[in-house]
């Protein structure tokens, strides 16, 4: 009897908001990205940088937060997380 | 403490009057304005975006950190976004202390670590052209002979 392969690994959706030069680059403010279970940062923003060919180079020098903080690139992410592309910040005084 | 993230004009008294108390000594206020050159470019206006819900935590905990390092200051912070003209004001902060010196010295504080954290970004549109500050195009836009 053919034994039926019933355990798909679910994957995850997360969302990518992009700011800044990062926005402009992308030509759209946000995305969402379908990524495997228990990936990392760093492979979302591979798969972000495959997407948007214009970004790699803006990514290299983002700072990123999850869900509001900032984290490094081996964070594991979670389902429906919100991943923020912070290129170097220049807000406040002159 | 209080923390303003606006796109209408910043109000200086508004923000001083909230660290202006009996017990402060020492009010100072400092104004960040939109100044008319940069880097030898003549500067036509500024723009500043931010990630808004994130902005306002990381100032407030600017503001934390520096209630931290000077205990029992008051302070006070305004960030403008959007469209900014030459000398409109981009960002207020305001102390008070019982003494001058933790006045003086934790307004200082706020305002380089605002630069650090903080996700606002602006935009600078000069005469010839525009550019995200900090960015990798700012660093063209600095040498455009290499």
């Amino acid at each position: 009897m053919v034994q039926r392969v019933s355990a798909i690994i679910p994957g995850m959706k997360v969302r990518i908001r992009f700011f800044a030069i990062a926005r402009e680059r992308a030509d759209r403010s946000e995305v969402l990205l379908d990524v495997p279970a228990n990936a990392s940062v760093g492979q979302a923003l591979d798969v972000v940088g495959l997407q948007f060919p214009k970004l790699p180079a803006i990514l290299r020098r983002s700072m990123i937060a999850v869900n509001r903080e900032y984290v490094e690139r081996d964070h594991r992410l979670q389902d429906n997380d919100e991943i923020a592309i912070i290129p170097p910040v220049s807000g406040g005084a002159p | 403490m209080k923390i303003v993230l606006t796109r209408d004009v910043l109000d200086a008294d508004t923000l001083t009057s909230a660290v202006q108390k009996p017990e402060n000594g020492g009010v100072v206020t400092f104004l960040g304005v939109t100044r008319n050159h940069n880097e030898g470019r003549k500067v036509l206006y500024l723009e500043y975006e931010a990630y808004e819900e994130m902005a306002q935590q990381e100032l407030q905990r600017v503001a934390e950190e520096a209630s931290r390092r000077w205990p029992g200051i008051d302070i006070a912070i305004g960030h403008r976004l959007g469209r900014l003209e030459i000398g409109e004001v981009s960002l207020i902060i305001a102390t008070g202390a019982p003494h001058r010196k933790e006045a003086f010295a934790a307004c200082a504080f706020a305002v380089d670590h605002i630069k650090e954290t903080v996700p606002i970004w602006k935009r600078e549109v000069f005469a010839g052209g525009q550019v995200w500050i900090g960015s990798e195009e700012h660093a063209e836009a600095q040498s455009p002979a290499t």
